[in-house]
């Protein structure tokens, strides 16, 4: 078991040396290998009015010239200790976990973020005990019920819900409950869990639907599909024959067993929750991380949109990581091997 | 094709397709190629059939759109601001469906709808087919070799895979098209053609992994397999081997995951275009008209005609990818 977790976390630790090379690059190669040259970059940073000598002035104090490796080097080193920005009016110090400096707001983007995270992770925590939840519940009764009405309706839903993109579940639903019945929230309003957790849910609700029915269609295929194989079983027999109670041979033998390639799934599907997390937030206006991305894309604040690129890949790492370590406990082969 | 099916050829004996044949009188059995039994299969299937033929419908609307919006409708740019009401800013009368605009016109400058779904079609199957191009071209290449070869190259393009599956792949798309869309004047190439090339290469280059992995799988099996042996006995070479022995033998699950690729990329630009980083306005697209109706959500008809135009698009691809699966390999369930 702890080789296992060790080895899972130099996994996560690498994984992570990757994603931030390739955030680097998206950010800082990619435009350069597209014919961007660094005064370019360094007009970003001073504004449109600005002279030709304060550019390549600012470009030269902000290193953009140096070898890409080098750039790379002090972008990491300001994650972690901290870096110095020069614009030409004076230098700014932006503290620890130093993510850059935004163009707009001349502000760290570190704090913008920590901001923003609760409403995000409220909203895809919140989403996926929903989804895992009705997804795997459907999947079960399902398959329990085999060719009945239920089963078949079911099935047709999921295979709508797998069609039918989060931005245009979200608008019907907003439409119709929010305002056709006024028994949801319209959008727009974030209140904190520790403030007034009745008013959070109240807000946070039609998101979560919307967000859930995106992967609860296809959990309930998956599940549905893992059950029939599993009760087809022989020690589903056996259990059933040594007189197990029925509901304890479905949970305890059948679900246990056609729950495992459902976790995997899981955590191959973090990535899309958060992706969904952002359509979602645009849809009712949460002011969330992925909010927060689409409003610098439309300001082109870079260092914003690179800030949460970084941040967001580093939680899919993380999720990948616990979902790894959760696959464990649910398949004993798994840490024996 | 001389070598083995990927349905054998014993089970396809069996199978009552290749025995109806005979019924014709006399004619002896005959062996029937992979597409022959899957387009058998198919005709079979309703369902497939039925996406197919919406798949084919659309495909004809993207290709003569202006002809269509010709006949039935309004140049999808331009303003109807007498359709709209002053004070509320919305259609009069609530949508303004009528026989002059099929899908009413939208809230504000009272374009019409039916015009910007139909030209909407080009943009998002244009980029949707493309980007699918370029997917399957780079996992198959990468499948094959990483599956043929084996050893280091194997270990490394396995990695590789592993890592763009598990990509936030919607944040770094967000974060390329974000980036590079900013830098139009030094890249050459403005407007709706950089945005079209720029999403087609975005898509297609984070979605490689999946179908790679599928490749890989197969082409495993299949280089152990004797006719693999056999035309290196004969002296065939790497290269050879790979594109004249192995690949021909992979056609049919490069043809199933394109097929589901479609959707799955129409969805992906679709986000995009919702969340501002496609094509451009005033040009029309799905996602960007669903954006633009969350302004509106009290417009019912406004989020509807788009939203239905990915959902039909979407799930006939789905159908039809499902049908095409069970045709040609029908083992697999998943």
């Amino acid at each position: 078991m702890v080789t296992y977790i060790i080895r899972r976390l130099i996994g996560a630790l690498l994984m992570l040396a990757v994603v931030s090379m390739v955030t680097f690059s998206i950010f800082f190669v990619v435009p350069r290998l597209a014919g961007v040259t660094a005064t370019d970059f360094a007009n970003r940073y001073v504004g449109r009015a600005a002279t030709q000598e304060t550019v390549v002035e600012v470009a030269k104090k902000l290193g953009l010239n140096d070898p890409v490796v080098v750039q790379y080097g002090r972008w990491v080193k300001g994650i972690f200790v901290g870096s110095e920005f020069d614009y030409g009016s004076g230098v700014e110090h932006c503290p620890a976990p130093c993510f850059g400096y935004s163009f707009v707001t001349k502000k760290p983007v570190w704090p913008d973020l920590l901001d923003r995270l609760p409403v995000t992770l409220s909203l895809a925590v919140g989403a996926s005990i929903i989804w895992l939840l009705a997804g795997v519940a459907v999947g079960v009764l399902s398959a329990l019920k085999r060719g009945s009405l239920f089963d078949r309706g079911a099935m047709i839903v999921a295979l709508s819900g797998v069609s039918l993109p989060p931005f245009f579940t979200g608008l019907i639903a907003l439409s119709l409950f929010s305002y056709g019945l006024r028994i949801t929230a319209p959008g727009g309003a974030y209140t904190p869990f520790s403030e007034n957790p009745a008013e959070w849910a109240y807000n946070l609700i039609l998101p979560w639907l919307t967000l859930a029915f995106l992967n609860a269609a296809a959990y309930a295929r998956l599940t549905r599909a893992g059950m029939l194989e599993t009760m087809g079983e022989d020690y589903i027999r056996t259990a059933r024959a040594k007189g197990l109670k029925e509901s304890t041979v479905i949970t305890k033998h059948g679900l246990r067993a056609a729950l495992t390639p459902i976790v995997t799934i899981f955590g191959l599907d973090v990535g899309i929750l958060l992706g969904g997390a952002i359509l979602t937030e645009n849809v009712f206006s949460l002011p969330g991380l992925g909010k927060y991305a689409t409003g610098a894309i439309a300001a082109q604040d870079l260092p914003k949109i690179m800030g949460f690129t970084m941040l967001a890949a580093f939680f899919i790492v993380m999720a990948n990581l616990i979902v790894d370590l959760l696959y464990a406990v649910v398949d004993p082969r798994v840490r024996l091997a | 094709m001389t070598a083995p099916l990927d349905v054998s050829s014993e089970e396809t004996k069996a199978t009552p397709e290749a025995v109806v044949s005979g019924l014709g009188g006399a004619k002896a059995i005959q062996g029937r190629s992979l597409g022959q039994i899957a387009w058998m299969r198919l005709k079979q299937d309703k369902v497939a059939l039925a996406g197919a033929g919406v798949v084919i419908f659309l495909v004809l609307v993207a290709i003569f759109a202006p002809v269509i919006v010709g006949w039935f409708g309004h140049p999808p740019n331009e303003f109807h601001q007498e359709m709209i009401d002053t004070m509320t800013m919305r259609p009069k009368g609530g949508s303004g469906i009528s026989s002059e605009f099929l899908f009413g016109v939208e809230p504000q400058n009272g374009r019409d709808l039916f015009s910007r779904v139909v030209y909407g079609a080009r943009i998002s199957l244009l980029i949707a087919f493309f980007a699918t191009m370029l997917s399957v071209l780079i996992g198959t290449v990468m499948g094959i070799v990483a599956g043929y070869f084996g050893g280091w190259v194997d270990a490394v393009i396995s990695r590789l895979m592993d890592i763009f599956l598990a990509f936030p792949i919607l944040v770094f798309a967000l974060a390329l098209v974000g980036v590079l869309g900013q830098f139009e004047m030094q890249l050459g190439v403005q407007g709706d053609t950089l945005r079209i090339l720029l999403l087609i290469f975005v898509i297609g280059f984070f979605n490689w992994g999946y179908i790679a992995r599928i490749i890989r799988g197969q082409t495993l099996s299949l280089r152990e397999r004797e006719f693999v042996d056999a035309a290196r006995s004969l002296g065939a070479r790497g290269p050879y081997i790979l594109f004249r022995e192995i690949l021909p033998n992979l056609i049919a699950p490069i043809l199933i995951y394109a097929t589901l690729l479609v959707p799955a990329n129409v969805l992906f630009e679709a986000a995009l275009s919702f969340l501002g980083v496609g094509i451009q306005p005033p040009t029309a697209t799905w996602g960007a008209m669903l954006s633009a109706a969350t302004k509106y959500y009290t417009v019912p008809h406004f989020m509807i005609f788009p939203g239905m135009a990915i959902f039909i698009t979407v799930l006939a691809f789905n159908l039809f990818g499902d049908g095409l699966r069970d045709a040609l390999d029908p083992k697999s369930n998943r």
